[in-house]
């Protein structure tokens, strides 16, 4: 099967201070799996670390056995809705065409073929009647959709999705999950942030529990028991919490200089 | 009457101009209209210091002057924001303001020193395009030719980090290297743009002519391509005026000109302009109003089981409405044929018959759903259904009836009327 996900001992900060401590886990291919917690648990941390968007202060990632840089294209992201400004000046195309864009293709004009997939793309989350519509014009849900859209038409074979079904309605809700399960189908891999545990455990096969630490990763039904779920919504660690403070005041390094990574060999 | 060198200044005005709103859409979008400014000002003392060094103004040296200044202000700003916790707007004053006070201090040296030159050096702060050489002429033109093909070139690169930077990275596009680039673009701007406006005005040339551009469409290449515009009628605009006028200066007219064009943009745009807005103030309020005069009718149609008709006054008295635009409405009723006027008042036709039977559904529809879908009690849901009977559409309709199962009652115990047919 192989491992689509690999997380070693991975510890962020933001500000200098610690929000994920010495996370460690894998995640498999094909499946669709919940990064579930609390918030301010450091999902989007964990997420925006395997994307490379921020540095780890020890740890590393890597997916499919490489590091992110020799497997870029085969990986997707969608960023929170909320992250950017819709009243940016783009239409419906505009935005999903952008899952087009690629190094080596930065300085080219956008080809027949890249309409024709972003046309694909936004005909799987019925949106192409709204191709030409301005994005500031969408509903939250539409807006949701326009942003999977964008990352199927990167063509990719795993997706990092943060927080997809956040003020959504409950039809684009059903199409989202709809499309999640054909990708699955075909193979792909999809990792999802997911703040909402009255769903988790209806949309995931696999769950990551987190709370600034890992609480548990694993299949769902082994990951969704009472015991599990009390220690990662129970508040978090007062020791760490504290030892988080007293890092980010002191700005002391979390690593000593002449610390040495276990590198993974290649 | 056109001789050369006038042709030749307003052409070289305009390519000016329209390159430095070109560039300035981004900062505009990023919402960093004031890092233009900031860097503006900053080139000051790399503009004189060029001058000094250069013993004159040879553009290159000038250039190199301003691109290194500006490059270090850029930089020391980023500087500044990411190892201490300044804001953002307190790094940008930084060094802006440190920058200019020392340009200053350098342009008073210059002139104690009395190099005979510093009148040329006097328009790098407010701008004198009539004072450009040829040899400036053909340098900064070629710049703002090399701008112009620098934004087509990144054109993928800036839209995509201004309107989402994580995604840029996540792809893997060489963030550093586009952000480098409109640096660089900015500072040339700048330095392009303090030709025809000077230093202090600089920030209305990157900034103005976008957000009068943003006013009128929402689509990024025709917003590039308008900017460009807005800049240029207002270069001509103002080169033209100060040529005209004795002892006028260029840039302050210019900017004036630009500034014309921005607030007149804010009052005429579509949809989100002051004027649109204005409109549909007026056209709610109007819909209001002939939406109630129907349902008033149709209510006492209702309450009399057979056709009524009622005067001016009596629907004044009924509704404790005001005569203000009454007449009016009434009038445009009558034209629409939605009532008729008879001897003893007005009285609807089939057709306001309808209008005003859709006014009273929505109305009761609505009542309906806030007690059962919001639990709000019956005596509180009247104000409410007031307004939301003239905004609900006939789509929400069709999902308030499909949602309360085709109800018959409103909460008061009122039948709901639908369209027989």
């Amino acid at each position: 099967m192989g491992k689509s996900i690999e997380v070693h001992n991975l510890t962020v900060s933001y500000h200098s201070k610690p929000v994920l401590w010495d996370v460690d886990f894998e995640l498999p291919k094909g499946k669709i799996i919940g990064v579930v917690g609390p918030n301010g648990s450091g999902k989007t941390t964990m997420l925006k670390t395997v994307m490379g968007l921020m540095k780890p202060d020890s740890g590393y990632t890597e997916i499919f056995g490489q590091p992110l840089d020799k497997v870029r294209e085969r990986v997707s992201y969608v960023p929170q809705r909320e992250s950017v400004d819709w009243d940016f000046p783009a239409d419906v195309m505009d935005v999903v065409l952008m899952g087009r864009y690629r190094k080596n293709n930065l300085f080219k004009r956008i080809t027949k073929e890249d309409r024709r997939i972003a046309t694909e793309a936004l005909e799987k989350v019925n949106l192409l009647e709204f191709a030409d519509r301005q994005i500031s014009q969408l509903s939250g849900g539409q807006q949701q959709r326009v942003f999977i859209a964008r990352s199927l038409a990167q063509q990719a074979d795993i997706y990092l999705m943060d927080e997809p079904f956040v003020g959504v309605d409950a039809a684009t809700e059903d199409a989202i999950l709809k499309l999640l399960r054909d990708m699955k189908n075909e193979g792909k891999t999809v990792v999802i942030v997911h703040h909402d545990l009255q769903t988790a455990n209806e949309y995931f096969d696999w769950i990551v529990l987190l709370n600034t630490r890992l609480v548990a990763a694993g299949p769902k039904e082994q990951v969704f028991t009472k015991e599990l779920l009390q220690e990662a919504y129970g508040g978090r660690l007062t020791v760490l919490s504290k030892l988080g403070d007293l890092i980010s005041d002191t700005e002391f390094p979390l690593r000593e200089p002449d610390f040495k990574e276990d590198q993974p060999q290649d | 009457m056109f001789d050369l060198v006038l042709i030749k200044v307003l052409f070289g005005t305009l390519l000016l101009a329209s390159s430095s709103a070109v560039v300035g859409v981004f900062s505009f979008l990023k919402g960093e209209s004031l890092v233009g400014d900031a860097i503006a000002h900053a080139l000051l003392p790399g503009v004189v210091l060029a001058f000094i060094l250069g013993e004159g103004r040879h553009p290159g040296y000038l250039i190199i002057g301003a691109l290194t200044a500006g490059l270090i202000a850029h930089y020391g700003i980023a500087f500044i924001e990411q190892r201490t916790k300044l804001k953002s707007d307190t790094a940008v004053s930084l060094v802006l303001s440190t920058f200019f006070g020392f340009g200053i201090l350098l342009m008073s040296y210059v002139q104690r020193t009395g190099q005979g030159q510093q009148a040329g050096l006097e328009r790098f702060l407010l701008g004198k395009a009539a004072a450009i050489t040829m040899m400036d002429l053909y340098v900064f033109m070629g710049l703002a030719l090399l701008l112009l093909l620098g934004v087509a070139l990144f054109y993928k690169g800036f839209q995509l980090m201004t309107f989402n930077e994580d995604f840029a990275a996540a792809i893997g596009l060489p963030t550093g290297l586009i952000r480098f680039a409109f640096t660089v673009l900015t500072v040339l701007a700048v330095t392009v743009g303090i030709q025809t406006v000077g230093v202090v005005l600089m920030a209305a040339l990157l900034i103005t002519p976008s957000a009068a551009a943003r006013s009128w469409t929402s689509s990024l290449p025709r917003m590039l391509l308008l900017a460009a515009l807005f800049a240029s009628a207002a270069a001509l605009g103002g080169t033209f005026i100060s040529a005209t006028l004795p002892k006028m200066p260029t840039g302050p007219w210019i900017v004036l000109v630009l500034g014309f064009f921005g607030f007149s943009s804010l009052i005429l745009a579509p949809e989100k302009g002051w004027l649109a807005r204005r409109k549909r103030a007026t056209s709610n309020r109007n819909k209001t109003q002939r939406e109630n005069l129907l349902k008033l009718l149709y209510g006492a149609e209702e309450r009399a089981g057979e056709p009524v008709a009622m005067t001016a006054d009596a629907m004044v008295d009924a509704r404790e409405a005001h005569y203000e635009g009454l007449t009016m409405t009434l009038r445009n009723l009558k034209k629409e044929f939605l009532v008729v006027e008879r001897p003893d008042g007005f009285a609807l036709t089939d057709m306001g018959r309808s209008e005003g039977r859709r006014v009273v559904r929505l109305h009761r529809l609505w009542e309906l759903y806030l007690t059962e879908r919001l639990g709000m009690a019956a005596d509180h849901i009247h104000p409410q259904a007031e307004t939301m009977e003239h905004v609900i559409t006939p789509e929400i309709e069709a999902l308030i009836v499909k949602e309360l199962g085709n109800p018959e009652v409103d909460p008061h115990q009122s039948p709901i009327p639908y369209e027989e047919d």
